[in-house]
């Protein structure tokens, strides 16, 4: 039983940092169309400027996280207007090739600037040690990531269903050239949606940095991952990413406890099975 | 995808089915190459010999990529199970003949190529490249666990090949491995030249064009890329063959991501939808990989994002695509 408890917990908690991630690529891979494999670079720079402002500068971890994400706005901004500009409507290969290109440069830069060692966000002493919740003791850092990743979904949710901004999202994630011609200004919704996916990936980084840690070849040990989330949730799909995500982290943990010797071997056999079975992602709709 | 060499086709609509005089010519550059690299590096046809087992790779993955379409960045799994069954038989059951260990490396690619070619033709577009990226984890992982008979993150070692044809030993300076490389490329070559010409291989490009028109006039598109897949399996296990036999070693990095997305940037660097263009890119990118990591391994992976993007940006027809297109220009100026 407490082993159950703790995979679940485990499971739920990585899961979570998952969603946080992978999310933002998820609305622009179906807002945008582009396969964007360069995303969990930016994850990594997010956890490379919290550490560095965190353990380096001494300062607050709150505040070092809003440094990560809005750094990791400023580095994106220049790459989206000069690079992905460019691939917007491309052949997937094109895009695929454009975005590994970024991403092994992030990762030659991070190696140069940082060096090869692992990164630690150093946590605060809230979140240290572990909560008693009647039955058992979790981690608080679990706890915490696992709230964060609540407080993104329904966040996300409401900004999507509820206000203005995202009616126009969905408007041009279903026709970008019909919600244009309504008036739409379709380029200031994929500028927005941009730099959000990049700052929910720069969150997730610093949040995950326990769980997933930060080291120069980050970019490319979760870029699959990360895809492979997006892919089995269907792309452009909350709901969709959330339950990938709790599944693929179920998976993968449970696969980790119990059978460690096979690594990801699990994970990879139910990533194919499942694209088999739903080729268009849990929650894809008709036209890709 | 747009980045056919537009050449090519016109060449092929105007009937040129035999084998035609830039094949010789073709033919003749390879294998001048192949004599010029044995008299320039001497002490180095291990490299040589490697970068041959790779072009193999490339050429497998544009008859794929290049000529059907299919995205793909797991398509080392091919190479790696030519590399290990052509091992496994050397190492664990003493076949020691170089083309016993070439036909079982060509059979297990062609099996590996079938396997792969079943999954990731499944799906299209994103989870296509998924399901390949999948794959390759699988196969690796696999790889991995079954170290009683791969060796594992140890590698495989004990690869024993005997005298081709019982004369000639392959020896520390790799000078038989060479030839034997030499040899092989140039007959895969040929019989590649002559399938992208067939009717077949007609059929595959225009499946890649439009799969819903094919179909509509009757050829099955799945049938024929499955068949493709066995082929590029087929030629890629080749290269892991050749690999096995040449460095008598094989390690986990002949199944790994890295070097399906290098093959894959070898490729678009000599440009896809042409075997020219597959030899060009290795060759380019192999020398070039030679240099600047002996410097310093993390500044090449710089290196190598920089290249890729300007190749995206600047020469989407890769290398060999925009020197093609060029002459072709210039021709039509006359």
């Amino acid at each position: 039983m407490q082993t159950v408890l703790s995979i679940a917990i485990d499971a739920l908690a990585y899961g979570m940092v998952l969603f946080v991630i992978s999310i933002g690529l998820s609305v622009t891979m179906g807002l945008m169309r582009v396969v964007n494999l360069a995303h969990g670079a930016f994850a990594m720079i997010g956890g490379y400027i919290a550490s560095y402002a965190a353990r380096d500068l001494g300062l607050a971890y709150g505040f070092a996280i809003v440094l990560a994400v809005f750094g990791t706005i400023l580095i994106a901004i220049p790459i989206e207007r000069l690079l992905y500009r460019r691939i917007y409507g491309a052949p997937e290969l094109t895009q695929v090739l454009m975005t590994i290109g970024i991403t092994f440069c992030i990762i030659g830069i991070a190696n140069y600037v940082f060096g090869p060692t692992l990164k630690t966000v150093p946590l605060p002493a809230q979140l240290q040690g572990s909560v008693d919740l009647g039955f058992r003791a979790i981690a608080t850092h679990r706890l915490f990531a696992i709230l964060c990743g609540l407080a993104v979904a329904v966040a996300l949710w409401y900004t999507i269903e509820r206000t203005a901004f995202g009616v126009k999202l969905r408007a041009s994630v279903d026709n970008a050239a019909m919600a244009a011609a309504l008036g739409v200004r379709t380029e200031i919704v994929y500028a927005v949606s941009f730099a959000v996916a990049v700052g929910l990936a720069a969150f997730g980084g610093v949040v995950g940095a326990e769980l997933l840690p930060v080291e120069p070849y980050y970019a490319l040990r979760y870029m699959v991952t990360f895809l492979v989330v997006v892919s089995v949730g269907g792309a452009g799909s909350i709901p969709g990413a959330l339950l990938a995500c709790l599944l693929l982290g179920g998976i993968d943990t449970t696969g980790r406890y119990l059978m460690p010797e096979f690594g990801e071997f699990f994970f990879y056999l139910a990533v194919i099975a499942i694209i088999c079975v739903f080729p268009r992602g849990l929650a894809g709709r008709a036209k890709g | 995808m747009s980045m056919t060499t537009t050449n090519d086709l016109i060449a092929e609509t105007q009937g040129k089915r035999r084998f035609g005089a830039s094949d010789l010519i073709g033919l003749g550059v390879i294998l001048a190459l192949a004599v010029v690299g044995y008299f320039l590096f001497p002490t180095n046809l291990a490299l040589l010999t490697r970068i041959i087992a790779i072009a193999l790779l490339v050429l497998s993955l544009d008859l794929v990529t290049g000529y059907c379409g299919v995205a793909t960045l797991g398509h080392a799994a091919l190479f790696g199970a030519g590399a290990y069954a052509a091992g496994i038989v050397s190492a664990h059951y003493g076949i020691n003949d170089p083309f016993a260990m070439l036909a079982f490396g060509i059979a297990a690619g062609a099996v590996a190529g079938l396997i792969c070619g079943a999954v990731i033709l499944r799906a299209h577009g994103l989870p296509q490249l998924v399901l390949s990226i999948a794959l390759i984890h699988l196969f690796h992982e696999f790889a991995n666990k079954a170290s009683s008979w791969t060796g594992g993150s140890d590698g495989l070692s004990g690869i024993a090949p005997s005298a081709l044809f019982g004369l000639y030993e392959f020896d520390l300076w790799g000078r038989t491995a060479y030839v034997f490389g030499v040899v092989l490329l140039v007959l895969v070559f040929f019989v590649l030249r002559l399938i992208v010409r067939s009717p077949f291989g007609m059929l595959c490009r225009a499946i890649k064009e439009d799969p819903i028109r094919i179909r509509s006039m009757g050829a099955s598109p799945k049938a024929a890329l499955m068949k493709m897949y066995v082929i590029s399996g087929a030629v890629a296990g080749v290269g892991g063959a050749l690999n096995a036999i040449s460095t008598q070693v094989v390690g986990l990095d002949s199944l790994s991501f890295t070097m399906s997305a290098e093959s894959l940037v070898m490729l678009v660097l000599g440009g896809t939808g042409s075997l020219f263009g597959a030899l060009t890119g290795t060759i380019v990118f192999m020398f070039f990989e030679d240099v600047v990591s002996a410097a310093n391994p993390f500044h090449w992976l710089t290196m190598v994002g920089a290249l890729l993007i300007a190749v995206v940006l600047f020469a989407p027809k890769g290398l060999y695509g925009t020197a093609a297109a060029f002459v072709a220009r210039r021709r039509e100026a006359k």
